[in-house]
């Protein structure tokens, strides 16, 4: 500790003697290790803002769709048909232990008017289940209740999009709209969620109950009194999602009685697969730049190794002195490597303080989330104190064999 | 009184491309506890080359050394460089002191590479430098002390960690006469006070003149080695000279 301390000592005065010297050689690794952290902050921000959507389109979530079957040889493609009701819902969440909440949808085109103001969006028919599954919270008002949709009550929630197209700063809750002609009473309004992962704006909707809507506004295909749009299906865990998906296919199936050598007349999405593909693109993207900013940090670290290789040769005497007056091989050694993890190390802790100014700036003038983690920053200190070490080896090695006789008389 | 240095038909060889070269050509001496040594020859004599085996520096190619008993020939690199740590000083023509660098913490040197505690440490240079007369000028640099000053700062480093010997290779071949009389004074002292062994290498013989004993070396060998029967004192001779000799001509004044 004690050698540590003035090994230290002479490193520090011996980087102030060649004050200019030090700090551009310091500058390479400064340069390596801001770009790193930045490059890191932004890959990984970027990361962050679609595990963010991920979460804003609702955790562990299952989409079951109606259709493709085929009559007579003409397949129908995906929701061409409705084949789903709201009992094969209440048969999901009733017997299949791996799910957590069951939501039928019924998704349609509508105009909606109030006063002087429309605004055409998506209503959807859903119940209140729909709010657990996709994590919905009011922003005002309520949402309906269990007994609106078995009364088929008319009342409505509006995204925010949609409030502020038709009320603009006004409070909605309690006003009546009329949609496709039909009035509805606004009853609240939701919590904003911003994009989905695929780029909609998920505010610009209306939730009505599903009997409402299938009744009065969307109604399609009055054959079954009881079909719904979609399922959304919400698995009790990330681990339950393929138990889930497999005890619904089976119970589906087993309802729609399908034979076995026919084919689903649903199809079941997890959607949170897909957008991870997503996540996963970026994560790569992070570890890419966090690689391609790491090269500048080896073109640091060869700087110093340069510029150590030159002070050996400037200190030859003095390496030749200490020799002489008793310093061992692995004096020196310490010496000039000591000397080369304070440069690598100074520059890392410069570097880390401008690494984070630099995410800091990318944030605010490119609008882009930068996050930088506690690890980042420990590893980029980590990895400069290693780059100081592994190319301030060879010249301090260089440094500790000298031949003390040549080493003192050297011109 | 046990010999400091003993040395038995030492030879070096140096290989010069082909050609080998015999520098030292069987070299047997010995030295006693607190002597007093010049060592004197031309160049070429092979002065440095028994220097750098004395200081173990170098090995020898065949032959033996003692240094205050104990052999040197089969020691490691890192065996030699602890021998010259605490039994040998060395003082240089050239000084040989760290540039920016305080007085103190070039006498301290030696000492950094010692088990002493940093307090200790700076005691002991300390003291050294109030041996040679420079107590007050610790944190100076050596370019702000005059050529005899870094010399005795250089002394100071080399009898800091109580050397058995010290070996100084043309000490005062880059001084004036009357600083060069400065240095042999601090020598004798040294020698007589502390009874440190001191091997004093110069081929001027005036200086050759403050040892007690005085050998000559020639093409490898020892040509003479003899007993100076009454040695000079430095610090009368010095007392001697004309009192503050005008500037211009201290460079060229000549010892008579």
């Amino acid at each position: 500790m004690n050698k540590l301390l003035s090994s230290l000592r002479i490193a520090l005065r011996a980087l102030r003697v060649n004050r200019a010297r030090s700090a551009l050689t310091m500058l390479g690794i400064i340069i390596g290790v801001a770009a790193v952290i930045a490059m890191v902050g932004v890959g990984s921000g970027a990361t962050a803002r679609i595990q963010d959507q991920i979460q804003s389109i609702g955790s562990n979530l299952i989409i079951v769709l109606p259709g493709s079957i085929s009559t007579n040889g003409v397949r129908l493609g995906s929701g061409g048909v409705s084949t789903l009701t709201e009992d094969d819902a209440k048969a999901i969440a009733a017997e299949c232990p791996a799910v957590a909440a069951v939501a039928p949808t019924l998704r349609g085109g509508v105009q909606i008017v109030f006063g002087s103001a429309n605004w055409a969006t998506s209503a959807q028919g859903v119940t209140p289940a729909y709010t657990i599954i996709r994590d919905l919270t009011m922003k005002s008002g309520q949402f309906f209740t269990d007994q609106d949709v078995d009364a088929g009550a008319k009342v409505a929630v509006l995204g925010e999009t949609v409030a502020q197209n038709l009320f603009g700063g006004a409070e909605p809750t309690g006003q009546v709209i009329i949609v496709k002609n039909v009035p509805f009473t606004v009853s609240g309004v939701l919590t904003p969620k911003g994009q989905s992962p695929t780029g909609q704006d998920q505010d610009d909707v209306i939730l009505l109950p599903i009997s409402s809507a299938r009744q009065k506004v969307i109604g399609r295909n009055r054959a079954n009194a009881k079909s719904v749009g979609t399922l959304m299906v919400q698995a009790g865990s990330p681990d339950q999602m393929d138990q889930a998906l497999s005890e619904m296919t089976t119970l589906l199936r087993e309802r729609h009685r399908i034979q076995p050598e026919h084919e689903d007349d649903f199809t079941v999405r997890n959607l949170t697969e897909v957008f991870a593909a997503q996540e996963t693109s970026a994560q790569v993207m992070s570890i890419l730049l966090g690689a391609i900013a790491s090269v500048s940090l080896i073109v640091g670290g060869i700087g110093i190794m340069n510029i150590m290789l030159v002070s050996v040769t400037e200190r030859t005497r003095e390496i030749g002195l200490r020799q002489a007056v008793g310093a061992r091989t692995q004096d020196i050694l310490s010496q000039f490597l000591v000397e080369a993890v304070t440069l690598s190390l100074l520059g890392g802790i410069i570097g880390i303080v401008v690494g984070l100014a630099a995410s800091a700036l990318i944030s605010y003038f490119a609008e882009w989330t930068t996050k930088v983690s506690v690890f980042s920053v420990l590893l980029a200190f980590m990895f400069s104190a290693l780059v100081g070490v592994f190319f301030g080896y060879y010249p301090a090695r260089k440094a500790a064999y000298l031949d003390p006789i040549e080493a003192l008389h050297y011109e | 009184m046990p010999d400091v240095i003993e040395t038995t038909d030492l030879v070096r060889d140096f290989q010069l491309g082909e050609i080998p070269v015999h520098v030292l050509k069987g070299i047997t001496f010995r030295i006693e506890r607190g002597d007093f040594v010049a060592i004197m020859g031309p160049s070429g004599s092979g002065k440095s080359t028994l220097m750098n085996i004395l200081g173990c520096l170098d090995k020898p190619t065949s032959g033996t050394y003692k240094l205050d008993g104990a052999g040197i020939g089969d020691l490691t690199r890192d065996q030699l460089a602890e021998i010259r740590n605490k039994k040998i000083g060395f003082v240089f023509q050239q000084f040989n002191l760290l540039a920016r660098t305080s007085a103190l913490e070039n006498v301290e040197l030696p000492l950094l590479y010692t088990d002493l505690p940093a307090r200790e440490r700076r005691e002991k240079a300390l003291k050294a430098l109030q041996t040679v007369g420079l107590g007050d000028r610790g944190q100076h640099q050596p370019s702000q002390l005059s050529g005899g000053q870094q010399q005795r700062v250089a002394i100071a480093r080399a009898m800091v960690n109580s050397p058995k010997i010290i070996l100084a290779d043309e000490p005062t071949g880059a001084l004036d006469s009357r600083t060069s009389l400065e240095i042999m004074a601090i020598f004798q002292r040294l020698n007589r006070d502390d009874g440190i062994t001191i091997l004093l290498v110069t081929h001027d013989a005036n200086m050759a003149s403050y040892a007690n004993r005085k050998i000559n070396l020639k093409d490898g060998r020892i040509e003479s080695n003899q007993v100076i029967v009454a040695p000079h004192d430095a610090q009368t001779d010095r007392a001697a000279l004309p009192q503050e000799l005008p500037a211009a001509t201290k460079e060229v004044e000549v010892r008579q």
